[in-house]
């Protein structure tokens, strides 16, 4: 690709003047003209949504006057806030750390079943993230019901005090990471099953002979050559989780007195049960510049990388 | 050091039998190579020494301990396996020093004994790179060093030269004699390539179904066959095997090929093929056994004319190929005595060499 752009730069520079025949016949051009339709389609539904939030994140309540950073100062100034960005940060790091190890040991079991039971468990164990969160988590409301709760039903006849699971603030918070690792754990192990596959059986192999047991295979030969699919899966997971929506808001909507509540979930209660749209759009925009950084560093560790293996 | 012992040893991969009850004793320092064609079982035998498969039944010896049930990393072993399995991730350094890490060996002795090794591999300066940054050849000899650093009681090549180019093949071969007669450890070397075979082995085994058909010197395997399957298998280009008659000729043996073709059995083989006068028989004979028609003729040899059908030079040779009651027969002549296709040459076949197979058993007479 290189070095067809360079040969591009120079034809021009050569002949002095551009005709725009071959304006149309360079490779760059044809190439730039069939992913119009896509870039079409992103700056409609992504660039442009982005700058209208931005717009409106200026605006008045009523949305009449520019306020530039006003609804910003005010974000700043309320505890709500704070408390949202702790348990955003909270929400999607815990869980995205133990979606990791859950898939990560799951994976290693399933990889080392015989390979003919390998696919059974291998659909089976991707049901909960294959289920619409939306119902799934249905069901986990059911399971978590103060009065029809099965845990603690089961707490009960094994003599263990019963829970207000999704009364009590940190039991609340607990929940909901919980069913987000539910959820989300197939996909690492799916992700890492893959990853698992290409780690040539040969390593394991030389490292056995070499005195490795199975711990230090997995920590010499498996973690290292499956890293970059560990952290684009992380990243991955980041964004979304950080971004979910669906779950907080089925399970506790936000409570007990918003101590569940994360970006997403809140910013939808500011705007649309709140009436104020610019303010929920503000909330919105935080996620951005968080999942920047994040990103920056994940991905300039995977590029590092990529150029020594 | 240590010899290796195999008893009776079976392998069944689900009902299939991988290698069907074979017995092999290596002594303490000794190359023994095991060959044959894929799906003989050499693999999986070197395998189940390694302990990276389990035998279905018999007993495997390495010193004096039985390690039937010690796991691989106990059993005091390196194997260089065909593609390297160089760890992609760690430097040529890390990779040798690996096994040593792990058994915790003190630092200044890990850096000592791979720059030991490093030195005898020729590859001190490529101690700070990654297998990806190495050519073949050298990735093939960091293999090899991260197997020497280990100092173990035996080593185990699972067809190490397969993935090189001819040439570096070659070159690898020597090395790996020079360093076994540097680093003197009982080696066990897997290879279906003959040649390989018999320029490294102290002893041959070789391999055929699951079972050894013969152990023996190089000289052994190629000279004294023990079946017709040895008798082909070693040797390049193959030997010829003609089906023949066995019929007394006055006092004398000789062999009948064909119409036009009947060769005198030597007097030192006659008291050894007698009882199987009248017999049909498999004639085996090395190309190398039929050249070019001098003036003189040795004892024990024949002279005919053939039919040239095919010509092949080689340079310093040349291949001439004739058919005998249509078997193609391959024989090894001076490229200035070869003849053109379609004409008539004079052959001399040496019958000292000759050998004779029952067709029933294929077990060399």
């Amino acid at each position: 690709m290189a070095d067809v752009v360079a040969r591009d730069i120079r034809i021009p520079a050569r002949s002095g003047q551009l005709s725009l025949h071959k304006f149309a016949r360079r490779k760059s051009t044809i190439a730039f003209l069939m992913a119009l339709p896509l870039i079409a389609i992103i700056a409609c539904l992504v660039i442009y949504p982005a700058f209208y939030s931005i717009h409106l994140a200026s605006l008045n309540k009523s949305m009449t006057k520019f306020v530039g950073f006003g609804n910003f100062e005010f974000l700043f100034r309320r505890n709500t806030f704070w408390m949202v960005v702790e348990q955003s940060l909270l929400f999607a790091i815990t869980a995205v750390i133990f979606k990791a190890v859950v898939g990560f040991i799951v994976a290693h079991f399933v990889h080392n079943l015989p390979s003919q039971g390998q696919r059974k468990w291998r659909g089976m164990l991707l049901i909960p993230w294959v289920i619409p969160p939306a119902m799934s988590t249905l069901a986990w409301l059911w399971l978590f019901d103060p009065s029809y709760s099965a845990f603690n039903w089961v707490f009960t006849h094994l003599g263990i005090p019963q829970v207000a699971w999704l009364g009590n603030p940190y039991w609340a918070r607990f929940c909901v990471i919980l069913v987000n690792i539910w959820v989300g754990s197939p996909f690492f192990m799916i992700m890492y099953l893959a990853a698992l596959k290409s780690v040539p059986e040969q390593l394991h192999e030389a490292a056995a002979i070499d005195g490795a047991n199975w711990f230090q295979k997995i920590w010499y030969i498996n973690l290292p050559m499956m890293r970059n699919i560990i952290q684009i899966t992380a990243l991955f997971s980041l964004i979304v989780t950080f971004a979910n929506f669906d779950i907080v808001k089925i399970l506790t909507n936000g409570g007990p007195v918003d101590q569940t509540h994360v970006f997403a979930t809140w910013a939808f209660t500011l705007a649309i049960w709140g009436n104020d749209i610019p303010l929920g759009a503000s909330v919105s925009l935080f996620m951005a510049p968080i999942l920047a950084i994040a990103a920056f560093f994940i991905l300039r560790n995977v590029r590092r990388r990529g150029n020594e293996a | 050091m240590a010899q290796v012992a195999l008893r009776n040893i079976v392998k069944m991969f689900d009902r299939t039998p991988a290698v069907q009850g074979i017995d092999l004793d290596i002594s303490d320092r000794e190359f023994i190579v095991l060959v044959g064609p894929s799906g003989c079982g050499k693999s999986t035998t070197l395998r189940m020494i390694a302990g990276l498969e389990e035998a279905t039944s018999g007993e495997i010896y390495i010193g004096d301990q039985l390690v039937n049930d010690v796991p691989p990393k106990d059993r005091d072993i390196a194997m260089v396996f065909q593609n390297y399995a160089l760890y992609p991730h760690m430097t040529v350094f890390e990779n040798m020093s690996f096994g040593l890490r792990l058994k915790k060996f003190p630092k200044p002795e890990i850096r000592e004994r791979v720059q030991a090794a490093a030195r005898i591999l020729d590859i001190t300066n490529l101690l700070d790179r990654r297998p990806k940054q190495l050519s073949g050849g050298q990735r093939q000899r960091v293999a090899m060093g991260r197997a020497i650093v280990r100092n173990p009681k035996v080593f185990l090549f699972d067809e190490p030269l397969s993935n090189l180019d001819a040439k570096l093949r070659v070159q690898m071969r020597t090395e790996i004699k020079k360093i076994h007669q540097t680093v003197t450890t009982t080696t066990v070397y897997v290879t279906h390539d003959q040649v390989e075979a018999m320029t490294l082995a102290d002893r041959v085994v070789i391999m055929n179904g699951g079972r050894i058909d013969q152990i023996g010197s190089p000289h052994e395997v190629y000279h004294k066959p023990r079946t017709q399957f040895v008798a082909g298998f070693i040797g390049s280009p193959t030997m010829n095997f003609l089906p023949c008659r066995l019929v007394e000729n006055g006092a004398g043996l000789t062999v009948r090929l064909s119409d036009w073709l009947a060769l005198p059995v030597p007097p030192s083989r006659e008291a050894r093929y007698r009882p199987r006068v009248g017999q049909e028989m498999i004639f085996g004979l090395r190309p190398e056994h039929i050249r070019e028609g001098r003036g003189d003729m040795p004892p024990g040899s024949a002279a005919f004319d053939a039919r040239l059908d095919v010509v092949e030079p080689m340079g310093m040779e040349t291949m001439v190929y004739f058919i005998v009651d249509g078997v193609e027969v391959c024989g090894r002549v001076d490229p200035a005595a070869a003849g053109n296709v379609g004409e008539s040459m004079r052959l001399v076949a040496d019958l000292n060499q000759m050998h004779l197979i029952d067709p029933r058993t294929e077990v060399v007479i």
